[in-house]
């Protein structure tokens, strides 16, 4: 049997799933384009969320270099989010074409 | 290095046909590797004191060769795009070819990418389908066989039981030593294949105290030798691994991933890449990236095939020809 705790746990997990989309910032696009992100370099403010969206016949993934971030391979037209909280310069790059870099830098 | 061997996109396929009515003959080895790299399909190319001969096939069948295997390479299976939307068919086609091969090959290698995505059903497909041809097989992955969700733990699981590390192994076979190497993992921003340290340290133990005599084949996925760094193809640490096997006298390194023959000699060590059984990709520098090439449907067999290598016993010279879907 589900105890009060557990209930209100739930119910606190449940309004954090409803009430966050409303409290996303500024959105970015970055393509994957021919074995290039597209653009190669973009500022976002902290809190942003960056989707990448691969457009090429082939997988790619989009692994931090100088953060954390590590995507599964994504399969043509399939995308990936990741919501860049601190402010900073962040290189990442494509975990199976390591010449595919990119650089994501994030203003307060 | 750099792809010494590769060939000049130039050479039109008048003049390769009057090297090759030339019968190999008075040509100096750039001509002559450039003849092989280009047409490929139906010759067979020795190899004699460092010095290389191509004659076409049925020529050059080495009397001595005490087995052959074949390599076959870049199956992608699960890939469906306008390349080639079933190279489930395309595999089947390359596997029906080294059942009728004249020599029946010892073995088989495949230098990676089975599959397109890792997924369980591609895997299987790609065994049953290659099980057709009732050979063993010898796999090294490529980058499509392990991005799964555990990083590639379902190849392992496979194919790995034998194996080292991520998945290193050699054995032996008619007097040659074969090396399987990974360098499709932990790749790092903004370079290309990687053995690492560890896959090194095996490498040197593994042929420690072998003859210089032995007869070595080396193959993995990505090339290791560096044909064109700017689309990452070679391995960033290949240079330690040659470094371990330059003081044999026979070393053959086989690879997959650029879905094209490229060749290239340097000492006693010969460099070479199969095609792929599912789609083209492009020369380096005919288009601006990598990936599927799109070719008419009609000419996409004759951008398709497999090797079969043969092995002399005691001499050390082998023999690769490599073999399209189309004729």
């Amino acid at each position: 049997m589900m105890t009060f705790h557990k209930l209100a746990k739930l119910s606190a997990l449940l309004s954090i799933f409803f009430v966050g989309p409303c409290l996303a910032a500024d959105e970015l696009s970055i393509a994957i384009d021919n074995f290039a992100f597209t653009p190669a370099e973009a500022t976002v403010k902290a809190g942003a969320k960056v989707v990448f969206v691969n457009h090429d016949d082939i997988p790619h993934s989009v692994v931090g270099e100088t953060i954390k971030m590590h995507s599964k391979a994504l399969d043509t037209d399939d995308s990936f989010s990741f919501v860049f909280d601190k402010p900073g310069e962040f290189i990442y790059f494509c975990g199976l074409h390591p010449k595919m870099k990119g650089k994501i830098t994030v203003t307060p | 290095m750099q792809a010494e061997g590769f060939p000049r996109r130039e050479t039109t396929m008048s003049d390769k046909r009057k090297i090759h009515d030339d019968s190999g003959q008075g040509l100096n080895r750039r001509q002559t590797l450039e003849c092989m790299a280009w047409a490929g399909a139906g010759l067979v190319w020795t190899l004699n004191g460092g010095v290389p001969s191509a004659k076409l096939i049925g020529a050059a069948e080495a009397a001595t060769a005490s087995f052959s295997f074949a390599q076959i390479s870049d199956s992608h299976i699960g890939f469906n795009k306008p390349a080639n939307p079933n190279p489930n068919v395309t595999l089947s086609e390359a596997i029906a070819r080294i059942g009728g091969l004249p020599n029946k090959p010892a073995f088989m290698i495949h230098t990676g990418d089975i599959t397109h995505l890792s997924k369980p059903k591609e895997f299987d497909d790609a065994d049953q389908l290659i099980g057709a041809a009732k050979l063993d097989v010898h796999y090294v992955p490529g980058e499509h066989d392990v991005i799964d969700e555990n990083n590639g733990e379902a190849y392992l699981a496979r194919y790995g039981r034998l194996s080292q590390g991520k998945g290193w192994y050699s054995f032996d076979h008619g007097g040659a030593h074969f090396i399987g190497l990974v360098n499709v993992h932990d790749l790092k921003a903004g370079g290309m294949g990687n053995l690492g340290a560890e896959q090194l340290t095996w490498l040197a133990a593994d042929v420690e105290g072998k003859s210089a005599s032995t007869p070595i084949v080396v193959f993995a996925h990505l090339p290791l030798w560096t044909i064109a760094p700017e689309w990452g193809w070679g391995t960033q640490d290949s240079a330690q691994a040659l470094k371990l096997l330059a003081r044999f006298g026979s070393v053959t390194v086989l690879n997959g991933h650029i879905h094209q023959i490229a060749q290239k000699i340097e000492g006693n060590m010969t460099f070479h890449t199969a095609r792929s059984t599912a789609f083209p990709q492009p020369a380096p520098g005919a288009a601006p990236a990598p990936g599927p090439q799109l070719v008419p449907a009609e000419q996409l067999r004759s951008y398709l095939g497999l090797s079969s290598v043969r092995i002399a016993r005691g001499k050390g010279p082998l023999a690769i020809v490599d073999s399209t879907l189309a004729g």
